[in-house]
C-alpha cells in the first residue's frame, strides 16, 4: 500500500487562505513550481512552470519557498505515525510511503476500513493523501498516482494498471518522454510490446519496474526499522495522559511480553517502548540490558529508571492513544542451576545493578576494564561497556606485579600528559626541580629512567621515545614524569643551539 | 491510660531507645587494617556495612587519599570468598583534575582490577543516586564515591541515606572527597590523608611504597588518632613503615573513649555537635 501525500506544503497553507498557492524551488537556475494546490492547478499552472509565467497567469498567486529538509522530516514523522498500522513502513521519497500490511488488516476491520482510517486521519491533519492497496509495492504506487482508493485483489494487478498512463510508473523523465515519442501512451501499450524490445531501448531496470507493476515480480521494500522479535501493545479508546496509567500500562505490557517470550525460551536484550500521541507525535524510548531479561518486574523497573532520568521528559500532550512495547533483540535464555554458594546469583545481581544504572545514566558511563597488550601506559587499559563485557572482564588476565617491588605504575594516570617545566642537573638525568600547575616541587628522590619506546609499527606520525622517572618531592608526594625524546638522538641540536626537551607529568603515585 | 495507648507509648519508647542507644547494640563486622595501633583504636578494624569518609584537603593530595581508599576497599572486599566486586563512582571531570584511577596502578597495589566496575557520573546528584543503588545491591563488596570539591548535595540527609543503605546490605561505603573541607555527616569514621615521605633508606634500595599520614579525625565509636601507615602491596595490608622514626606526628588521643551506655542526643545532633 502506498500513501502519496502530494502537495503537502501548499495544501496546508490553502486551508488558511483558499487562494491559489504554489511552492517554488530553484531548478536549472530558475525558480520553477515545485508543488501546487488544487486551486492553482485549476488555473492551469503545473509543476515545472517558471514562477514568472505563473505570476503572469495569476498575479495574486501565493508563493512559498520549497524546504526539502522539512518535507523529509514531515514524511518521517508520518512514517512514525504509520507504525501504528504495521511495523513494516518504508520511505519512498520524496512523498511516498510503503506499508506492508500483510497480516495486520484484520486488526482494523478489513482493507477498506483500514485505508479509510489512515486517509481520514492524515486528511484531518491537513495532508492531501492518495492511497491504494495491491499485491506488489510498485503496483500500489502506480495506482496511487491515478486511482486513489483502489484495492486490487491478488492476480488482478495487470488489469488494474494497464489503462494508466506510463508516467504513473515513476520511471525517469527521459524514459517517459521516450515512451511517449514512441507512441506508447498507457502501461498496457508498453506491456503489449515484447520485453526484449523494451529492454534494448530503455534498460533492464525499466523492464523490472514494469513487471512489478503488472504483478509479475516483486521487489522487497526496506523498512525504516528492523522488525522486532516480539511486540505487545495496548490501544486506548480515550487517550491516557497520567503517569499512573502509563506506568501501569507498561507493567501490564511487560508481563505480556515476558509471557510471549517465555514460550520460546527467549529473553530480551533490547527493549523499546513507543508512545503514540493523539496528535501524531511518536516518542520511542529504548533500554539495553547486559543479560537477557525474563522477568516483567525487571523490565518495569528499567523503564521506570529510564523515564525518571529523561532529560527531555515524556510529554503526553493531549494523551497517548497507543502504547507499544517491543523486544527488538532477544536471546535464548540458558537456565542455570543455582549453586549453593550463590556465586551465580551474585553475578546476576551485579548484572541487574549495572543494567539499572545504565538505564538511568547511559550504557557508556558504566565500564569495566580490559587489559591491552601494549607498553604505552595510556593505552594499556581499555574501558569497555560493562553491560556487554562483564564476563570478559571477570576473566581477564592482568600482568602480575613484581614481588617485593614498590608500585611501578601510578595510581592516578592523566589521560593527556600535562607539560611541566623542569630543571635537570644533567640533560639526560632525572629532574632536580619542576613546576607543575604553577607550584614548584623540589625533587628529593628520583628513580629512572624507564624507557618506553613508541610502537613504530602503528605510529602515523612517529612519537618520540619516553624516559619515565619516579620522583618524590620534599612533601612526600610521588609523581611519574617523562622526558619526551632521547637526548642526542631524537632531540638534536639545531643551528648550533641545544633544543630543550619537553617534560610531561603523566601520573601520581599513592 | 488505656491499654492500647500504653502499648503505643511503649513501642514508641522502644523505637527511640533503639535509635539513641545505637552504640550499645552496635557490633558490626570489622576487618583489621593491619596497623596494630590503628586497629586497637578502631576496636578491631574498619567497620563493614558502614560509611567512611576520606578527605584529601588539597587537590595534590588526591593520589594519597585515593591510595588509602583503595587500601580500605581492598581490605573490605577481602573479607569474603569469592571476593566481591567493587563499584567506583566518580564524576567525569575528576579525570582531568587529578587523573583517572589506573588499573595498572591498582594491580601494582595488589588489588584485582577484574572486580572493578567504574561508573562515570555526570554530576554529584547522579553519582549519589548511583551510589545508593549500588549499596542496595547485596552482591557488591564496597562502593567508592569520589567527589571533587565542596558538594552541597552531600549533606546529612544524603550521608544518612548512604549509611542506612550500607547497613542494610552489608556493603561498605567509602566516600573519597578531594579538595574539600570536612562537613557534618553520619560517617562511621572520617580520615584526612596526606602523603608521607618514603622511609629513609639507601638510594639504591627500593623506595616508593605508598606511605600515608592518616589522621583519624572522627570515630563514632571510639577515640581518634594519627598514624603513619604503609600499604604493603604484597600482603595487601596496612602496616607500620620499617625504620620510620615513629611517631612523626603526635597522636592526639584527646577524646576519651565514650561510655556506650550513656543516653545521647539524636544521631544528627550528635554529629553536628562534635564537628562544632
Amino acid at each position: 500500500m502506498v500513501t502519496g501525500s502530494r502537495e503537502e506544503n501548499a495544501s496546508k497553507q490553502v486551508k488558511a487562505f483558499s487562494e491559489p498557492s504554489i511552492v517554488v524551488a530553484r531548478q536549472n537556475n530558475a525558480l520553477q513550481i515545485f508543488a501546487l494546490d488544487d486551486a492553482a492547478a485549476r488555473l492551469g499552472l503545473d509543476v515545472g512552470l517558471p514562477l514568472a509565467n505563473a505570476r503572469a497567469i495569476c498575479p495574486e498567486v501565493q508563493v512559498y519557498d520549497a524546504d526539502e529538509a522539512a518535507d523529509a522530516h514531515a514524511l518521517n514523522a508520518i512514517a512514525a505515525w504509520c507504525d501504528r498500522f504495521t511495523p513494516l513502513v518504508a520511505l519512498d521519497p520524496p512523498y511516498g510511503l510503503f506499508l506492508d500490511i500483510t497480516g495486520c488488516v484484520h486488526l482494523f476491520g478489513g482493507e477498506a476500513a483500514m485505508m479509510r482510517l489512515l486517509c481520514g486521519a492524515l486528511t484531518a491533519q491537513g495532508f492531501a493523501v492518495s492511497a491504494a492497496i495491491a499485491g506488489t509495492a510498485v503496483c500500489a504506487r502506480t495506482l496511487t498516482r491515478y486511482a486513489h482508493g483502489r484495492i486490487v485483489r491478488a492476480g488482478e494487478e495487470a488489469d488494474a494498471v494497464r489503462p494508466l498512463p506510463v508516467s504513473a510508473l515513476g520511471a525517469e523523465a527521459a524514459v517517459v518522454t521516450g515512451l511517449r515519442r514512441a507512441g506508447l501512451k498507457t502501461i498496457g501499450d508498453v506491456a503489449d510490446r515484447a520485453r526484449h524490445e523494451i529492454t534494448a531501448r530503455f534498460g533492464a531496470g525499466f523492464t523490472a519496474l514494469l513487471e512489478q507493476a503488472l504483478g509479475q515480480g516483486d521487489a522487497p521494500i526496506s523498512p525504516r526499522q528492523p522488525l522486532p522479535d516480539y511486540i505487545v501493545e495496548k490501544r486506548f479508546a480515550e487517550p491516557v495522559a497520567t503517569e499512573v496509567v502509563i506506568s501501569a500500562t507498561l507493567s501490564g505490557l511487560a508481563a505480556m511480553l515476558v509471557a510471549a517470550m517465555a514460550q520460546q525460551g527467549k529473553g530480551a536484550r533490547r527493549l523499546e517502548a513507543r508512545f503514540f500521541r493523539t496528535d501524531g507525535a511518536v516518542r520511542t524510548i529504548a533500554v539495553d540490558t547486559g543479560q537477557p531479561v525474563t522477568r516483567g518486574e525487571v523490565i518495569d523497573r528499567l523503564f521506570r529508571e529510564r523515564l525518571d532520568a529523561l532529560s527531555d521528559p515524556l510529554d503526553p500532550g493531549f494523551g497517548f492513544d497507543l502504547i507499544r512495547l517491543s523486544a527488538s533483540r532477544t536471546e535464548i535464555v540458558v537456565q542455570q542451576q543455582r549453586d549453593l554458594d550463590a556465586n551465580v546469583h551474585d553475578n546476576d545481581e551485579l548484572a541487574a545493578l549495572i543494567d539499572r544504572i545504565a538505564a538511568r545514566i547511559g550504557g557508556k558511563r558504566v565500564v569495566v576494564h580490559l587489559p591491552q597488550d601494549t607498553h604505552i601506559p595510556e593505552r594499556a587499559v581499555l574501558a569497555a561497556a560493562a553491560q556487554h563485557h562483564l564476563a570478559a572482564a571477570a576473566h581477564a588476565v592482568w600482568p602480575a606485579r613484581a614481588e617485593g617491588e614498590p608500585p611501578l605504575r601510578p595510581l592516578r594516570l592523566f589521560e593527556r600528559p600535562e607539560q611541566i617545566k623542569v630543571i635537570a642537573q644533567v640533560p639526560d638525568g632525572p629532574p632536580a626541580r619542576f613546576v607543575w600547575r604553577r607550584a614548584t616541587h623540589a625533587v628529593v628522590r628520583a628513580e629512572g629512567p624507564e624507557r618506553v619506546a613508541m610502537e613504530w609499527w602503528r605510529a602515523e606520525n612517529a612519537a618520540l621515545t619516553r624516559d619515565y622517572f619516579r620522583v618524590e618531592d620534599e612533601a612526600g608526594l610521588r609523581f611519574w614524569l617523562y622526558r619526551d625524546g632521547l637526548y642526542d638522538r631524537e632531540i638534536v641540536q639545531q643551528e648550533g643551539r641545544a633544543v630543550q626537551p619537553n617534560w610531561f607529568m603523566h601520573g601520581l603515585f599513592a | 491510660m488505656t491499654g492500647a495507648r500504653t502499648n503505643t507509648l511503649a513501642s514508641l519508647r522502644g523505637n527511640i531507645e533503639r535509635i539513641e542507644a545505637h552504640g550499645e547494640a552496635y557490633s558490626p563486622r570489622r576487618v583489621a587494617l593491619g596497623h596494630a595501633d590503628a586497629d586497637a583504636t578502631l576496636q578491631g578494624g574498619l567497620a563493614l556495612g558502614a560509611m567512611h569518609e576520606v578527605f584529601a584537603e588539597a587537590g595534590r593530595q588526591s593520589a594519597a587519599a585515593t591510595g588509602f581508599v583503595a587500601g580500605l576497599a581492598g581490605r573490605a572486599a577481602a573479607t569474603k570468598l569469592p571476593h566481591r566486586p567493587l563499584v567506583w563512582i566518580r564524576q567525569d571531570f575528576t579525570e582531568i583534575e587529578s587523573g583517572a584511577v589506573s588499573m595498572s596502578g591498582l594491580s601494582e597495589l595488589g588489588l584485582d582490577p577484574c572486580l572493578l566496575v567504574t561508573v562515570r557520573a555526570a554530576d554529584v546528584d547522579s553519582a549519589l543516586r548511583t551510589a545508593a543503588d549500588a549499596l542496595a545491591c547485596d552482591a557488591v563488596g564496597a562502593v567508592v564515591l569520589e567527589v571533587w570539591g565542596g558538594a552541597r548535595q552531600l549533606d546529612l540527609v544524603a550521608s544518612r541515606k548512604l549509611t542506612l543503605a550500607a547497613q542494610a546490605s552489608g556493603a561498605t561505603c567509602l566516600v573519597l572527597r578531594m579538595a574539600a573541607e570536612p562537613q557534618p555527616s553520619t560517617a562511621e569514621t572520617r580520615w584526612i590523608v596526606r602523603a608521607a615521605h618514603s622511609p629513609p633508606a639507601a638510594p639504591w634500595s627500593a623506595w616508593g611504597a605508598p606511605v600515608f599520614d592518616a589522621q583519624l579525625v572522627r570515630n563514632r565509636h571510639g577515640p581518634v588518632g594519627r598514624w603513619i601507615m604503609e600499604w604493603k602491596c604484597d600482603e595487601c595490608l596496612f602496616g607500620k613503615p620499617a625504620a620510620y622514626p615513629q611517631p612523626v606526628a603526635a597522636a592526639p588521643a584527646h577524646r576519651p573513649h565514650q561510655a556506650p551506655a550513656r543516653a545521647r542526643g539524636s544521631v544528627f545532633k550528635r554529629s553536628g555537635h562534635r564537628f562544632a
